[in-house]
């Protein structure tokens, strides 16, 4: 895929100016990380990237798939009903996408449960497998892992980490920064609706505590590693 | 069983309800006069069949594009419309003058609801939006009904403006069905062809607009597809409840949850619904001490009312 570059963005919703002038680039291959405090302008930054914004760049479905926030399903569809949900840009109902979707995100053996009726979880895999359905370019999910266990949260993180290294391009907007620090290959960090900065994901915890007004350094105390 | 199977299975008892409707009438069971079938039964039959699959379709469509279980065409407002226009042709006395007056009155009032319904609802509709302006025009609609009634000119005409109002096939013609027949078909049509958004906005409306649904065009399509299939059963039938509600929660069970995979299934399932319930109405009096035709709106509504209550029990919390 081509690069996908943002100039000058300004996004106004209900008469209030979310984004100012964003001007960000991302590359195929690489996995970028918005990262900022609560109100910030991250969401609405993945939105546009997604085309879902007044005058944000239009954005092709079968390209760009977008996972929103708490993403949930109205009804008990079955988790191969919501995966298969992705092939609705494409304007098929390919099997082999669903089944490769289905196996990488580990939910091959729920095909036949009802999302409403499997652990929580296992639904955000769901929903997750929905966007791998599409075979896109870029995948830009917002707060994927949120309310995830830790474990749960680094698999998810190392499956889109894998993925970006296939040379998609992954946007992830996260608050877990230690998440953010260990898995991105970029931070870019919002703050009251600028961009701050963009950086090399070693680089980046002094601009992320900076805009999110907490100190940094070493703690040593005992933490969880990733598996 | 596979999908197809149910659709299948749903439109066999269909066809079968229909032949034995045009076997069964107030003289009894068998083959009738050639004047009889063609005149009263085939009218009366083919209008159940056909405001049956309407109400069906457009439960089922509405019920998955407002992601609620208890959305039912009625509460567009529509069929309100559509009452009140017949209404007003009873009101003014039109109606007596020249028959085809009534199912035209009608149709005329479904067709300004559907259009205020698209007014209100604005030009980039979300569900919440367009479920308040169909409890608006309800509202208005059924203001402007009981004013008809209370300033009506005389008791008959009360008397028989209510029970038209309850609903009912009886004394229909052919006239009937040509008139109402295209639209409902045409409404039909519309509404099948809305599978994949439906699919697509059990995720929601921002998750339906990143796969490329185009999710103002499909709410609106839902509504207008729902007007044309509704409004002129309500035009030449009066106020039929519950089959447009109950259908949908009575296939989920068998074909599950995806809105766009009861489309299809919920046509011969309504028509089913309301062929049984008017063939209930026509031979009620056969068997039960009563002195006319139980009213087909109040048959749908008490057979439906338990029927729900039964789904209702069973729906996950």
């Amino acid at each position: 895929m081509k690069d996908l570059v943002l100039r000058g963005l300004s996004v106004t919703l209900g008469g209030r100016t979310v984004l100012h002038d964003v001007d960000l680039a991302v590359h195929a291959g690489e996995m970028l990380a918005l990262c900022g405090p609560n109100g910030a302008g991250k969401s609405t930054l993945l939105r546009a990237l997604a085309g879902l914004t007044p005058n944000s760049p239009q954005a092709d479905p079968r390209r760009a798939a977008y996972l929103e926030q708490g993403a949930r399903c109205s009804w008990g569809l079955t988790v191969g009903e919501v995966a298969a949900l992705g092939r609705i840009p494409h304007r098929d109902t390919a099997r082999q996408p669903v089944d490769r979707a289905l196996d990488l995100c580990g939910i091959a053996g729920l095909r036949d449960r009802r999302v409403d009726r499997i652990s929580g979880g296992q639904a955000r895999r769901a929903m997750l497998a929905r966007i791998y359905a599409t075979e896109p370019d870029m995948l830009l999910l917002d707060e994927p892992t949120a309310d995830l266990d830790p474990a749960a949260s680094h698999e998810i993180m190392a499956l889109l980490r894998d993925t970006a290294r296939q040379g998609r391009a992954v946007v992830i907007v996260l608050h877990a920064l230690d998440l953010a620090l260990r898995y991105a290959d970029r931070v870019a960090v919002l703050r009251e609706g600028r961009l701050v900065g963009a950086t090399a994901a070693a680089d980046a915890l002094p601009m992320a505590a900076a805009a999110l007004g907490l100190p940094y350094g070493i703690d040593p105390t005992p933490r969880l590693l990733p598996p | 069983m596979k999908p197809a199977a149910i659709v299948l299975a749903l439109v066999a008892i269909c066809v079968g309800l229909f032949g034995l409707s045009l076997l069964v009438g107030g003289a009894g069971f068998g083959v009738p006069a050639a004047l009889i079938l063609w005149q009263i039964r085939l009218p009366r039959t083919g209008l159940a069949l056909l405001i049956g699959a309407g109400l069906g379709l457009s439960g089922a469509v509405l019920q998955g594009s407002l992601r609620n279980p208890l959305a039912d065409p009625g509460l567009l407002g529509v069929s309100g419309c559509a009452a009140l226009g017949a209404v007003l042709a009873f009101y003014w006395g039109i109606s007596e003058s020249f028959a085809p007056v009534l199912p035209l009155a009608g149709l005329l009032g479904a067709a300004l609801g559907c259009a205020m319904l698209l007014g209100f609802a604005g030009r980039a509709p979300s569900g919440p939006s367009l479920i308040l302006a169909g409890v608006a025009l309800s509202a208005l609609a059924g203001a402007l009904l009981t004013l008809a009634l209370s300033l009506a000119p005389n008791p008959f005409a009360l008397a028989e403006i209510t029970v038209w109002l309850m609903g009912g096939l009886e004394d229909r013609s052919l006239l009937h069905l040509a008139l109402a027949g295209p639209p409902i078909v045409l409404g039909c049509l519309l509404l099948l062809r809305l599978g994949p958004g439906l699919d697509a906005l059990s995720l929601g409306e921002t998750a339906a607009a990143s796969l490329g649904v185009p999710v103002g065009r499909t709410l609106r399509r839902a509504a207008a597809g729902t007007a044309l299939a509704v409004g002129p059963g309500a035009a030449v039938a009066g106020a039929i409840g519950f089959v447009g509600l109950v259908v949908p929660h009575l296939l989920r069970p068998l074909l599950g949850e995806r809105p766009g995979g009861l489309l299809a299934a919920s046509i011969p399932a309504g028509g089913a619904l309301l062929l049984a319930a008017d063939l209930l109405a026509r031979t009620a009096p056969l068997v039960l001490p009563l002195n006319q035709e139980p009213r087909l709106g109040v048959l749908t509504a008490l057979l439906g009312a338990p029927f729900l209550t039964a789904i209702a029990r069973r729906v996950a919390p």
